[in-house]
């Protein structure tokens, strides 16, 4: 081994451009710099522009009066309430079909991934067409389709399907009776949490003990009792501290109760469905990555078929689903926004359209409708990396 | 279309602060004028079997254009979608918006645009099912109501029931075409929207005689077209192709009798035509501008019967759309 001269004397420092880690920070300084500067260039000369044309800028529209009806609201809204309100109101819109069809996505695309493996040949078979209609079919026409299609098949109002004259259905949404809590209502949902509590340490105390002993209670089953169970006896020892505001017929339309929307239904349905046929495809290519010698070591063991998912199978296809599953719930939660196409009171279709339209602020109202859809991905990727790193394989 | 919401936000961003040029010197190197329209209201603006934009708001942009170009063919229309409108009259993406638009305060003072008049006189109401059995507005408590996104008519809407105490759902849709496939398909008991425009799409129903339109009007509609703020030569340009029109009616020239007029001893004919005095001159335009206007798209009168009126299908009465001396209030100050 050779060894290099020292060609400098000690305490001779290079100067900057010789010394590679100082020229390249130099570079990155350059950069942000040049960045920074047409960032600045673009806000001026927008608000340059704005103001030339005699269009008001600035963010105080959002305290001035809507005036317009939103016909689905999970907070209070009336039409005198303000645009921030109609901001609320339709990013709260937003999160409710973006959240049930992530979950709805989730259920049809696990179960529908499975069924296309399975050796039965009409499940699988099933499973397969399922897959190749909704997945090649343009998520707009879906949702058209499940708006149109669904709408017109639906009776009027005067003539809904009732279901045990409490519920219901008809081409104006689905009315279910809502329930009014009266006093002592508290301890139900304290009972709830309890019982919740109470699985979980069931759970926990199940798994040490199997692990010690080998013996299992089935804790599922007990939890699942426990869970219903608890809050409907407290329920019934309260004498029911609930009355139902059933839905009537009233001039033209059912008052009282609960109401879905048509629109949200088919924007709900078509989203989850489609979303559904791509998350099938990717549980499939999960559990197909698992080498089969895993399976047949399972049964080799003697476990069951569904024993054999459960604790050997889809443990590790998870690893291989969970990164593309991320793609997906990111996909559904943004094409949510083409709720606008059917009148489903979104974000875009409140505040991106009518708000937008009302006040004439394009920029802040767009601005503000872009932060959101991406501060929305980014938790939802944050979480699901987060999630991805508690499964991945832990390499010794 | 949304596309276009966003890329003018864009264009917002990156266009240079210094305007380029007047809009008249922009369309005549352009050789047309591009006009934001509906892209299908009957009566307004619609395509006819031959791909051609008709209806009374295109005329009024082929009017426009026989002024500026001297030839009423030179337009390009472009079809906006209620949300986008105002977006891209803003950023340059039409010269001028005729697009059954409502003249307001807040459209005129805060979105950086001016309406240059009226060119229908307009009034919001209702269109129900004929087996509801409606007579009045004030029987629609509870009624769930279809309407346009960004529209004056869902803030009258909304104002119309809270002052007369009822209830209502809204159910919003981006387009006429989708609001009323959602009523023929009984989402809502009422369409709300100008009476020109229900009048309209009553026609489109499969069966016109299934719905019929309530008598209240709610609102004053003034539709007209208007124009970028900043160009008052531009704007003084499409005011005036109006005012012609309203001009020629009331002086009896129509596009059949213009040439008998060649030589009129009416001094207002006379004004009108260019044979007296030049009044385009301070628009920047030649002096037979009003006749360029009235010999290729008629007057008043004639583009109001042949789009909405006598003879075409819709049949609307010429009501507050009369000249003022037959009982209406088109009123249009003279040239001179």
């Amino acid at each position: 081994m050779s060894v290099r001269p020292n060609a400098r004397p000690a305490g001779h420092k290079p100067p900057f451009w010789r010394d590679r880690a100082k020229r390249a920070l130099v570079f990155q300084l350059l950069l942000t710099a040049a960045v920074a500067v047409f960032l600045l260039y673009i806000v001026g000369n927008v608000q340059d522009n704005l103001s030339a044309r005699g269009i008001t800028t600035g963010f105080g529209f959002l305290n001035n009066t809507a005036g317009f009806g939103i016909v689905q609201s999970l907070i209070d809204y009336s039409s005198q309430a303000t645009y921030g309100r109609t901001f609320l109101v339709g990013l709260l819109n937003t999160l409710l079909v973006g959240g049930l069809g992530v979950l709805a996505a989730t259920l049809i695309g696990f179960i529908v991934g499975i069924a296309r493996l399975s050796p039965n040949w009409l499940l699988a078979r099933m499973a397969t067409a399922y897959i190749e209609t909704f997945r090649n079919i343009p998520l707009l026409l879906q949702i058209f389709f499940w708006y149109f299609a669904v709408l017109r098949a639906l009776p009027s109002a005067r003539d809904s399907m009732a279901f045990g004259e409490v519920i219901f259905l008809n081409v104006r949404g689905l009315y279910l009776p809502e329930p009014l809590f009266e006093s002592g209502f508290g301890l139900i949902p304290a009972a709830f949490i309890v019982a919740i509590g109470a699985s979980i340490a069931l759970c926990v105390w199940n798994k040490r003990r199997q692990e010690a002993t080998g013996k299992r209670i089935p804790a599922g089953w007990i939890s699942l009792v426990l869970i219903l169970g608890l809050p409907l006896l407290i329920t019934v020892a309260t004498g029911v501290p609930i009355t139902w505001d059933v839905p009537e017929l009233r001039g033209f339309n059912f008052r009282g109760g609960f109401t879905v929307i048509p629109e949200f239904l088919a924007l709900w349905m078509a989203l989850s469905i489609y979303t559904a046929a791509f998350i099938a495809e990717i549980v499939r290519s999960g559990i197909q990555a698992i080498s089969h010698g895993q399976t047949e070591a399972a049964q080799a063991l003697s476990l069951p078929r569904n024993l054999v998912l459960r604790l050997v199978v889809i443990p590790q296809a998870l690893r291989v689903i969970i990164p593309p599953l991320t793609s997906q719930y990111l996909n559904l939660i943004k094409n949510s926004s083409l709720a606008t196409a059917i009148g489903y009171p979104d974000l875009v279709s409140v505040f991106a359209g009518t708000t937008l339209n009302q006040t004439g602020q394009a920029i802040e109202v767009i601005a503000m409708t872009m932060a959101v859809y991406l501060t929305i991905s980014l938790l939802v990727s944050m979480f699901m990396n987060w999630f991805n790193a508690r499964v991945a394989l832990v390499e010794r | 279309m949304k596309i276009l919401k966003w890329l003018s936000v864009g264009a917002c961003a990156l266009a240079p602060a210094v305007a380029l040029g007047t809009t008249l010197e922009t369309v005549q190197s352009r050789d047309s004028v591009r006009c934001g329209v509906n892209a299908a209201q009957p009566g307004f603006s619609s395509l006819d079997d031959n791909d051609t934009y008709r209806g009374l708001d295109t005329d009024v942009c082929r009017a426009i254009a026989a002024a500026a170009l001297g030839d009423a063919g030179k337009v390009d229309f472009v079809p906006l979608d209620s949300v986008e409108r105002f977006t891209a009259l803003q950023s340059g993406e039409v010269d001028v918006l005729s697009r059954t638009t409502t003249w307001t305060s807040s459209r005129d003072t805060t979105q950086g645009m001016h309406f240059t008049g009226v060119s229908y006189y307009d009034g919001q109401t209702f269109m129900v099912a004929s087996d509801l059995g409606v007579q009045s507005a004030e029987e629609l408590d509870g009624a769930a109501v279809c309407t346009q996104s960004g529209t004056t008519s869902e803030l009258n809407l909304s104002d119309y029931f809270r002052i007369n105490d009822m209830r209502y759902d809204a159910v919003v849709f981006d387009s006429p075409e989708q609001s009323i496939a959602g009523f023929e398909a009984g989402r809502c008991d009422v369409l709300s929207s100008d009476a020109s425009q229900l009048y309209a799409q009553r026609m489109q129903l499969a069966n016109p005689d299934m719905a019929v339109v309530l008598p209240e009007i709610i609102s004053k509609e003034p539709l007209g077209p208007a124009v970028r703020q900043g160009d008052d030569q531009w704007f003084n340009i499409v005011k005036w192709s109006l005012f012609a029109m309203l001009n020629a009616e009331e002086l009896g020239v129509s596009s059949h009798n213009i040439d008998e007029h060649a030589d009129s001893d009416n001094p207002d004919i006379a004004r009108l035509l260019g044979q007296d005095g030049n009044f385009g001159e301070g628009m920047g335009l030649n002096d037979d501008w009003a006749y360029q206007i009235v010999k290729q798209v008629g007057n008043y009168a004639e583009m109001f019967d042949r789009n909405v009126g006598a003879d075409s299908d819709i049949k609307i009465a010429r009501g507050l759309n009369a000249l003022w001396k037959d009982g209406g209030i088109q009123y249009a100050p003279p040239i001179r």
